[in-house]
């Protein structure tokens, strides 16, 4: 089963960790990407620029208009995304609570849609 | 030049023959595989364009043992340099290259294979990509493919599936007798996966995915073989081939299901029904029941009946009795109460199923409000039933299931 993980964050975060907080917190995330990668539960680990470089794109009788910043104006949005492949979400649960951002905000797990059918 | 499917379907049935003449001579299960892995790619890009060889088997296995060797040799282990000196003069291929002089393989090693790959040692998940890998002979592209992740993602879980065996220091023998029976469950709960996972919608066949299915069958098949007396082998395959026959009638021409009772039956695969009922017959008439006969005897039920009124609810029903005695757990009851509205009408299935709310083994609740949703409805309670059809279609992750419970929210709106 496919979960996405999602972590948010807001500027008041961001400010708050020291250049060592960060430094330690990108070492311990990698060091779980590759734990993860080895076990083959890994699909992909994304980080998302910026808000600034966020852009909508909306299309009004069929002209394209194109605006900056991201969708929603809150203090929160997305950083990065995880995707992983696991046997139950006890582990994609698992796998949210060792990441280091857990301690110090929420991360986000949602299930990911899929095509396979079943007897109806 | 031969067509790449001729290869690949003899590649299929060599692989595992292959990997276990490897690996009862050199040992090191995980080694081995890579190496016959290396060898059908080898075969892969050769053998389109040369023609199969004489001795297809006798060429994997040199091709193989080369591979396995260069790679051994490169280790600095002294233990295993002495082992392959002792192997290297023992030829197991004819050297003449003709295939009558190649004594016939004294094992079907498919069965022993299994059991390494399903060893409990490995999540399910382990368990099935290593049997489609060492057993079915897939490639990791096409395990890849079929599971929707990258081929890397795959190979790591294989690799990992490889080295968990190796610290397990399974041995290449089948299980001590006292094991075989649970062991031989683990097998056939992995071909059952198989089936399951490759039952997916499509609207038109995708060549380029493995149809993990088909394999599933072919694979319950040779099992089945093997193992001619067991009952639960004849009633997993049964399954299979019963279920496997509604599949021309489960899909519209635009993906969407078609339940059981609005199949067209006309569709349904005749001879895999004929073959399925025959199947789970003598196996009913012969061994100790266990849950796949009595599902395989549940869909004999279904598939006998011509059309959906023509259906022996009664017989279904004494069965799901059966089977919950026997294998009791929550979908086996939600099941059951699909049956009991039939025969005794919606109130008493509702009944049935009150008191699965509670149930922490149901780890598919949107199935109990979709259940749910069906027996209000057939009781005339369209309000409620349209509710329990919404909370089912918001809970699911399964897109054509999602689609199908809107559309039956819609219907009473």
């Amino acid at each position: 089963m496919k979960y996405m993980l999602l972590i948010y964050g807001n500027e008041a975060l961001w400010s708050s960790f020291s250049q060592e907080d960060f430094q330690r917190t990108i070492a311990e995330t990698d060091a779980q990407l590759t734990e993860l990668a080895k076990s083959g539960e890994l699909v992909g680990a994304y980080g998302v620029g910026d808000q600034v470089l966020a852009k909508q794109v909306h299309v009004d009788n069929g002209v394209p208009a194109v605006t900056d910043g991201p969708y929603i104006e809150t203090k929160e949005y997305l950083g990065s995304f995880t995707i992983v492949d696991v046997d139950s979400l006890d582990r994609a649960l698992e796998i949210a609570a060792q990441n280091p951002f857990a301690k110090v905000g929420q991360v986000e797990v949602r299930p990911l849609m899929h095509e396979a059918a079943v007897d109806v | 030049m031969i067509g790449d499917r001729r290869v690949e379907d003899r590649l299929r049935e060599l692989a595992p023959q292959v990997l276990g003449a490897l690996v009862r001579r050199f040992g090191h299960f995980d080694a081995c595989e890579d190496a016959v892995q290396e060898a059908l790619l080898a075969a892969t890009t050769q053998w389109p364009e040369q023609g199969l060889p004489t001795n297809p088997r006798g060429w994997l296995i040199t091709v193989a043992s080369r591979r396995l060797t260069d790679q051994l040799r490169s280790d600095s282990a002294r233990r295993r340099r002495e082992d392959l000196d002792a192997e290297r003069d023992v030829p197991f291929t004819s050297t003449t290259g003709d295939p009558a002089d190649d004594p016939a393989p004294s094992h079907d090693d498919t069965l022993t294979l299994l059991f390494l790959c399903c060893h409990p040692a490995l999540s399910a998940a382990s368990q099935l990509a290593l049997t489609l890998r060492a057993v079915g002979g897939l490639t990791t592209a096409e395990i890849a493919t079929a599971f929707l992740v990258p081929e890397a993602t795959m190979g790591q879980r294989i690799s990992r599936a490889k080295q968990s065996i190796k610290a397990a220091a399974a041995p290449f023998t089948l299980p001590p007798e006292d094991e075989r029976e649970e062991r031989l469950r683990v097998v056939l709960h992995v071909l059952y996966l198989m089936f399951n996972e490759g039952y997916t919608t499509s609207s038109g066949p995708d060549l380029q995915r493995a149809d993990l299915t088909a394999e599933a069958i072919r694979l319950a098949r040779q099992v089945h073989r093997l193992l001619p007396g067991n009952g639960e082998v004849a009633g997993l395959l049964a399954l299979m081939l019963l279920t496997d026959a509604h599949r021309p009638a489960r899909t519209r021409a635009d993906g969407s299901l078609v339940p059981l009772a609005e199949q067209d039956r006309t569709l349904w695969d005749a001879a895999l029904t004929a073959e399925g009922v025959a199947l789970i017959t003598a196996a009913l008439a012969s061994a100790p029941l266990g849950p796949y006969q009595v599902q395989a005897a549940i869909a004999a039920v279904h598939n006998e009946a011509a059309a959906a009124d023509d259906t022996d609810w009664r017989q279904i029903l004494a069965l799901y009795d059966l089977l919950e005695r026997i294998a009791p757990n929550p979908m086996v009851a939600l099941s059951r109460a699909v049956a009991v509205a039939e025969v005794h009408g919606p109130h008493a299935a509702l009944e049935a199923i009150a008191h699965l709310d509670g149930d922490e083994r149901l780890n598919a609740h949107h199935r109990l409000d979709a259940a749910r949703g069906h027996f209000l409805e057939m009781a005339g309670e369209l309000a409620a039933a349209r509710d329990a059809f919404r909370r089912a279609a918001r809970r699911t992750t399964s897109i054509p299931e999602q689609r199908y419970l809107d559309s039956r929210a819609a219907r009473l709106s």
